[in-house]
């Protein structure tokens, strides 16, 4: 039971709002030292673990690019080329990268998109621009609207990813089930992805769709 | 076979020219955290491979240490309003070329070079070749937007390095995160919920258990950050045992859908930081759980529907 101290910290520190990186830090210390292993061990598993997942790190080698083309003004021509389209809305943008990334993600492709090389760069300000039309964009707004360029990414890719046979979670599902003596095939694991990816795309699309209304209603306030 | 060292100390160099510039940014008076923190940070992705664990250890406390100091961004070089949009203006689409080339590269990349031979060998393992496409992607991109820019080199450093500072600590956290999920491994955290889920929740139903196990799926998730983790433990502590064994549901629908669920549990939670902190800090919001409020209601909405197919189809 003591090893829970950890899951512990981690509720505390994060309702409390202190640095995440510091709870996590303390977290896996207390795990590791409830668990009954010394400080030297648990400081050494630390180390080995965070160099174990440095292939994590790899995805930040797009930041000089992405910085170097803010400078070079992408932000701006993103939003100007939405300026031109005259029926773009906010929510409806959002839709057809949905369907874009879920698309790409069941190909394998889950490194077509993401916050830095994608939201940030392109998909933000765009939606920012459409929404500029469609009503009054205020800095809450803005923020709002941000987020859900991220969180569109998200469901896009995690909705997508696991209709492809080669990613990560079928071939765990799969080597997990064959130590339990239970063989499958990928494809068959995949396949029941599907009605979820389907039902995922309608019911974030819907929400869109709602973000776009309220956004129009707003202009009749105003 | 070309292993990921050479991504790892690509990356490292990367950092270590952000710190570096910060340690002449004499504009900046504590300008020494913020090169402490990202020179250990380059350091352990540079040398991790060969530093001793309990080193390694001890440099990773060090960074946090720095980063509850607090952090101090550098000052800000880059262009104005009015120079941006002029740029843009005479750039055009041209700027798209160089954005788009990342993920181009990186889909080719992903494609061709499993078929990249030496000596009838792969050149490049088959699990590292998204990672390797993916950093040749990022230096395909670099050339093209310093050709198309005509910035000189050390601005690539100045920009990359306004956008880690804007980012600052969360730059870390999910790997952080990944190491607390090993320290749960080392020390069986798995095995006591399992136990205390089973313990307390009479599971004489078999549509109960379907229940149990899709809720508990994404729980866990919400607790460890990340699916992957959860998967293994639910489904050895409850799915195999109860909804395969005692009730006779299908495995594969009951994995499948399972997986699914702890995907449900990846939007709510701050500690799958990789998809929820990080973009909050990539995209300058004030509220660091913004990403996650927005995410909340399609992920509940779709831990509903996870749970009603396998209830139907499970025990089909």
């Amino acid at each position: 039971m003591i090893v829970l101290c950890g899951i512990a910290i981690v509720i505390i520190g994060f309702a409390l709002r202190f640095n995440p990186l510091v709870v996590v830090t303390l977290a896996a210390i207390a795990t590791g030292l409830s668990a009954g292993f010394d400080l030297v061990k648990v400081i050494g598993l630390v180390g080995k673990a965070f160099v174990d997942n440095r292939f994590i790190a790899i995805a930040w080698l797009v930041l000089p690019v992405i910085g170097l083309l803010e400078r070079g003004g992408l932000r701006e021509r993103a939003r100007s080329l939405i300026g031109k389209l005259s029926g773009a809305t906010a929510g409806g943008l959002l839709i057809a990268y949905l369907g874009i990334r879920q698309l790409t993600a069941m190909l394998g492709l889950t490194a077509m998109g993401g916050a830095v090389p994608m939201v940030r760069p392109l998909i933000a300000p765009m939606v920012e621009a459409a929404a500029e039309r469609q009503t009054e964009v205020d800095s809450a707004l803005r923020q709002e609207l941000r987020a859900h360029a991220a969180a569109t990414d998200n469901i896009g890719l995690f909705f997508g990813e696991d209709v492809f046979i080669a990613i990560g979670s079928i071939l765990l599902v799969v080597g997990f089930l064959g130590q339990n003596h239970i063989s499958v095939a990928p494809l068959d694991v995949a396949i029941w992805a599907l009605p979820t990816a389907v039902i995922a795309f309608v019911i974030h699309a819907m929400r869109l769709r709602l973000l776009d209304r309220r956004l129009a209603q707003r202009k009749v306030k105003a | 076979m070309i292993g990921l060292d050479a991504v790892y100390i690509l990356t490292g160099v990367m950092f270590a020219a952000f710190a570096i510039s910060h340690g002449f940014d004499t504009s900046n008076k504590r300008r020494w955290r913020s090169t402490t923190f990202w020179g250990i940070f380059a350091i352990l992705l540079m040398a991790g491979s060969w530093l001793p664990d309990f080193l390694s250890g001890v440099l990773v406390l060090a960074m946090v240490g720095v980063a509850a100091l607090g952090l101090a961004p550098g000052k800000d070089t880059t262009s104005d309003d009015a120079t941006r949009a002029a740029s843009a203006g005479r750039l055009g689409n041209k700027l798209f070329v160089a954005a788009l080339a990342i993920p181009v590269v990186t889909m080719a990349g992903t494609l061709l070079l499993p078929h990249l031979l030496v000596h009838g060998a792969p050149l490049f393992a088959a699990k590292h070749v998204t990672l390797v496409s993916l950093a040749l992607g990022a230096v395909t991109g670099l050339l093209l937007a310093l050709r198309l820019t005509g910035a000189p080199g050390h601005f690539a450093t100045a920009e990359g390095r306004r956008l880690a500072d804007s980012i600052g600590w969360a730059t870390v956290l999910p790997q952080m995160l990944a190491a607390l999920g090993g320290i749960f491994a080392a020390a069986g955290v798995g095995a006591v919920v399992a136990t205390l889920a089973n313990n307390t929740i009479p599971m004489t139903q078999p549509f109960v258990v379907v229940i149990v196990y899709t809720i508990g799926m994404a729980l866990f998730t919400i607790i460890m950050g990340n699916a992957f983790a959860a998967f293994p433990v639910m489904t050895a502590g409850i799915g195999l045992p109860l909804i395969v064994g005692k009730f006779g549901g299908d495995p594969v629908v009951m994995s499948a859908l399972g997986m699914l669920s702890g995907f449900c549990g990846t939007p709510m939670t701050p500690m799958a930081a990789n998809f929820n902190i990080v973009p909050a800090a990539v995209l300058e919001l004030t509220d660091r759980n913004a990403v996650i409020k927005v995410q909340i209601p399609t992920a509940l909405m779709l831990l509903g529907v996870n749970t009603l197919i396998m209830i139907f189809f499970v025990y089909r």
